[in-house]
């Protein structure tokens, strides 16, 4: 067993884990932060998408050792004070979610690129979610709905 | 069609785009999906899977397995010899079914890779997987086939015994007579052999099940990533654990998507249930994702052989379908309805066909299980019927269009009965609107100016379209029993008025996407008069939900919200005669209009429905002979299924070097009937155009010839990520139907039954210089480029 020291949403957390553990399953598992999503086992889908040490990573790809002193940042980590992020409001204005199982891992993709600043083109939009994948939507709202956040996030900047 | 979101709620929300009320727990991570629960006590499964297609199961040693650290106990079939095998709850009518199902873990013989034959249940997730590598089984290898052309061929292996030929079933519908005297009579018959491939419903989630089982009263309670789960109860207590229906609680938690594969009863879910039992522990298993392309069960798989026949004009005259459809090595819940009655009845498509006849195989192969995936049988029956449509124009050089609206069943002959629904009529339609509305939108006669330009520049560019019909809310009940359907189709619903005058509905649908807690409350809302926000829907526990058959076939609005519709009506009258009694007044002078109840002509002095709640709720003065209590159940059984149309059209540019296709532009015009809230409606276009073009041109699941599944993770199987598609511009007519009061008609599979055919009419339109008249899906580059490189040849 290995000692892990982490921050995770602010917080700052410690776990036992065998040395295979993913990042994923100390999150979901040892931490109990269900919110990130497992949706394949060879690193396409993107569910798991997490922000370690402020960029976006699929949390299947590292061990949970690797992540030892950084900081964490999961999908229940996106609202403060309950206040939604801008992401999370476009998301749920512009119907960019049906089943709501990729979303997790969609938002924090999506929050990387809109952290970058700019508005983006919906083709770079496009290609920053290409990690991801999504079966209800056929993506069109969610390039809406981060077209929309990136837009209200420039005009706040 | 670009929707803004409305925040403020008003009287009349139907048609409103609402955000959802769902979305704030999915959108922070608060939902708790299956994987998310945790019991105290709970162990973990893993299954050991069949690495042979085919094969006898001889000797199997656990004990290595039992030994291993952390595991709990090991079990095979034989453990769960006393389980019914599952149940085939759809066989088709009018022909003998040749049944075999699997069972919960495989006893004797397995007939796919894939098939559960041990089961593991250890303390962690890892110390179960790392343990089936310590199961030795001794197998039997047994010959494998995996094309239904060839497993009907003679010698080849049989799969079951009872299943001469391997052939599950042989059912045909329409005339045959006439049919083939038309095609005799006319001026031009096309033929083509049409391959529907495999697909996989890849729903981001994957399957799981959780079971307790608690021994003092006998009772389960299984969480199962389902879309039925009242359906999933009746199956596995009535029918494979032969128990009382009362002992077994199904609870589906968050579905992370399902797309017709979260249907069915599978063996994991009973198996779960049975474990729970053995080891007295709570227990849970979640698929992995190569599980879900090995076990979860596959749509389409159909080879058609189509004969058409036009006169010179285009006015199409017969269609000839014989279809073989490929089921896999043990049937799925419903598999033998989606290729006959979901498939064979609609092959009339949106026109009028004077001689019709389909004739369908459902074959027994080598490989996974084949049931609904989102469309069922429609967008088979659809790729033939647009794929027929231009093939006639080719043929007869017209175009396309023309041919389509020559061929139209006219605005004014609905109810239309095309002679191939056992007794039920198209309910509603204008086709003629959508398609002029799609090509008014995609600028058609430009386009085909602009393509002839682009040919002259060695450029092929290519235009599609698919006007398609589909079948909605299936049902009535009596119908669908006719058709082998074992069970009803109704959908139920309560709603309660509380004291406090909020709202509370519990449904027997399911919601995995769709949401139903948002448009149910919507139609609520709208017909009570109250805010949106205090109206709650619940669903998906048998416990607290009256019955209902779940999900799937774009039902939910047109047959489960009018179950919440007909509740509502009936909650209103109840109110007027306590607010005529509240009032001093005769019943019949009450009117009921947002939200109050009041005397005609003095709308002041009424009674609002949370007043009336409120005394209803205390009853302490009552009319004669009313109960207290606002409350309602409803059973609602159409008493037709809808029938929903549209025109989609896809513009692509082919590269003749590469073979490689580009969709340029996606243009759909559908007609749902009334929609309740556009903002749903539209994403469930959206996502089934996806999923369609997905197949036109990506997707496809194979096989080798051992059996083995070569697209088994999303490394090989390739579900469209964002950067494969265009914006995609979303349009709509409304012709509501007269089936329901609502005048809904379901928008849940509209986009992937029309997008394939649109997209492979684009490209062989594309490519229609070099005499190219048909290429199999999936049209990938390799294949667009042999197709390119052969008719250069």
């Amino acid at each position: 067993m290995e000692t892990v020291a982490l921050e995770v949403n602010g917080v700052r957390r410690e776990a036992q884990v065998e040395p295979r553990t993913l990042l994923v399953e100390l999150i979901r598992d040892h931490l109990g932060l269900t919110g990130t999503k497992v949706g394949c086992d060879t690193s396409q889908c993107g569910a798991c998408t997490i922000h370690l040490d402020g960029k976006a990573v699929k949390s299947c790809t590292v061990l949970a050792v690797q992540a030892d002193g950084s900081s964490v940042t999961t999908i229940e980590g996106l609202t403060h004070n309950g206040a939604l992020h801008p992401i999370q409001e476009a998301f749920w204005a512009k119907h960019g979610l049906q089943c709501g199982f990729c979303t997790p891992g969609m938002i924090m993709t999506a929050a990387e690129l809109l952290a970058s600043g700019g508005t983006p083109t919906d083709e770079e939009i496009r290609h920053a979610i290409e990690g991801n994948l999504c079966r209800c939507t056929g993506y069109e709202n969610i390039v809406r709905a981060i077209r929309e956040a990136a837009t209200q996030t420039a005009g706040v900047s | 069609m670009t929707t803004e979101t409305t925040e403020a709620p008003t009287t009349q929300l139907i048609g409103k785009p609402i955000k959802r009320v769902e979305d704030p727990r999915l959108i922070t991570g608060a939902a708790k999906y299956l994987d998310d629960l945790k019991l105290t006590g709970m162990a973990h499964v893993a299954i050991l899977r069949s690495l042979y297609a085919h094969a006898r199961i001889g000797a199997i040693r656990t004990d290595a397995a039992a030994a291993h650290p952390g595991v709990i106990a090991v079990f095979t079939g034989k453990d769960f010899e006393h389980l019914n095998p599952l149940p085939c709850a759809w066989q088709a009518a009018g022909t003998e079914n040749f049944v075999a199902t699997p069972r919960a873990l495989e006893i004797d013989r397995v007939t796919f890779t894939g098939a559960g034959v041990a089961a593991v249940v250890a303390e962690t997730q890892a110390a179960a997987e790392d343990a089936l590598g310590l199961i030795e089984v001794d197998w039997e290898p047994l010959p494998v086939v995996t094309d239904p052309e060839a497993a009907v061929a003679e010698g080849a292996p049989q799969i079951h015994e009872a299943a001469a030929s391997n052939v599950v079933m042989d059912w045909t519908c329409g005339d045959k007579e006439a049919t083939e005297r038309a095609l005799a009579e006319a001026d031009v018959v096309v033929e083509q052999r049409l391959v529907n491939q495999r697909l996989i419903p890849t729903p981001i989630e994957t399957r799981g099940a959780a079971a307790q089982y608690e021994p003092s009263t006998g009772e389960y309670t299984v969480w199962m990533t389902s879309q039925a789960p009242h359906v999933m109860r009746l199956l596995m207590t009535a029918f494979v654990f032969g128990i009382s229906e009362t002992k077994m609680r199904c609870i589906a938690p968050q579905v992370g998507g399902g797309f017709g594969s979260k249907i069915y009863l599978y063996p994991e879910y009973v198996l779960m249930a049975a474990l729970a039992e053995k080891v007295g522990r709570p227990v849970k298993w979640i698929e992995t994702r190569r599980e879900n392309y090995v076990a979860t069960t596959h749509g389409r798989d159909h080879v058609t052989y189509l004969r058409v026949g036009a006169k010179k004009d285009g006015t199409i005259t017969a269609l000839d379908a014989d279809t073989y459809a490929n089921l896999g090595g043990v049937l799925s819940t419903i598999a033998p309805g989606i290729p006959t009655t979901l498939y064979g009845r609609m092959l009339s498509g949106a026109y009028r066909i004077p001689a019709i006849h389909c004739r369908v195989r459902g074959v027994y192969t080598n490989t996974g299980m084949v049931d609904a995936y989102r469309g069922a049988g429609r967008p088979e029956a659809t790729y033939a019927v647009e794929r027929a449509a231009d093939l006639v124009a080719r043929k007869l050089g017209l175009d396309p269009v023309e041919v389509r609206r020559r061929n139209f069943i006219p605005a004014d002959a609905f109810p239309y009965d095309p002679g191939l629904l056992n007794g039920l009529k198209y309910d509603t339609g204008d086709y003629e609107k959508t398609l002029s509305r799609a090509l008014e939108i995609v600028g058609y006669d430009d386009f085909r100016a602009k393509q002839e330009q682009a040919r002259k520049e060695g450029r092929y560019l290519g235009i599609g379209l698919s006007s398609y019909v589909e079948m909605c809310g299936v049902a009535p009940s009596a119908w669908a029993g006719g058709e082998g359907w074992g069970a009803g189709l109704w959908e139920s619903a309560n709603v309660r008025v509380h004291l406090t005058g909020k709202v509370v509905v519990t449904t027997g649908s399911q919601s995995h996407g769709q949401g139903h807690e948002t448009t149910m409350a919507q139609v609520v809302a709208s017909e009570l008069g109250v805010p949106l926000e205090d109206v709650t829907v619940e669903h998906s526990d048998t416990q607290g939900t009256p019955f209902g058959y779940g999900t799937y076939g774009s039902r939910s609005a047109a047959v489960g919200t009018v179950a919440v519709h007909t509740s509502v009506q009936r909650i209103k009258e109840k109110a007027r005669r306590l607010a005529a009694h509240m009032l001093e007044t005769s019943v019949d002078d009450i009117v009921y209009e947002n939200g109050r109840a009041y005397a005609r002509g003095a709308p002041d002095t009424g009674k609002t429905i949370q007043e009336i709640a409120g005394a209803a709720a205390l009853g302490y003065d009552l009319p004669e002979g009313d109960e207290p209590f606002l409350d309602d159940t409803a059973y609602y059984d159409p008493p037709n299924c809808t029938f929903p149309f549209g025109t989609h059209v896809a513009i692509v540019e082919v590269d003749a070097e590469t073979g490689e296709v580009t969709l340029e532009r996606y243009v759909a015009v559908d007609d749902v009937g009334t929609v309740i809230n556009p903002l749903v409606v539209d994403g469930q276009v959206h996502g089934g155009i996806a999923q369609g073009v997905a197949q036109a041109l990506w997707e496809g699941a194979a096989y080798d010839e051992d059996g083995q599944l070569l697209t088994s993770s999303l490394m090989e199987y390739a579900i469209p990520k964002a950067q494969f598609f265009p914006p995609l511009e979303v349009d709509r007519t409304v012709t509501p139907t007269d089936v329901n009061p609502l005048g809904v008609k379901g928008a849940g599979e509209t986009g992937t039954i029309a997008a394939t055919p649109a997209v492979v009419n684009a490209v062989v339109d594309a490519l229609a210089p070099l005499g190219i008249q048909h290429i199999d899906m999936p049209l990938t580059a390799e294949r667009v480029w042999r197709a390119i490189e052969e008719a250069k040849a």
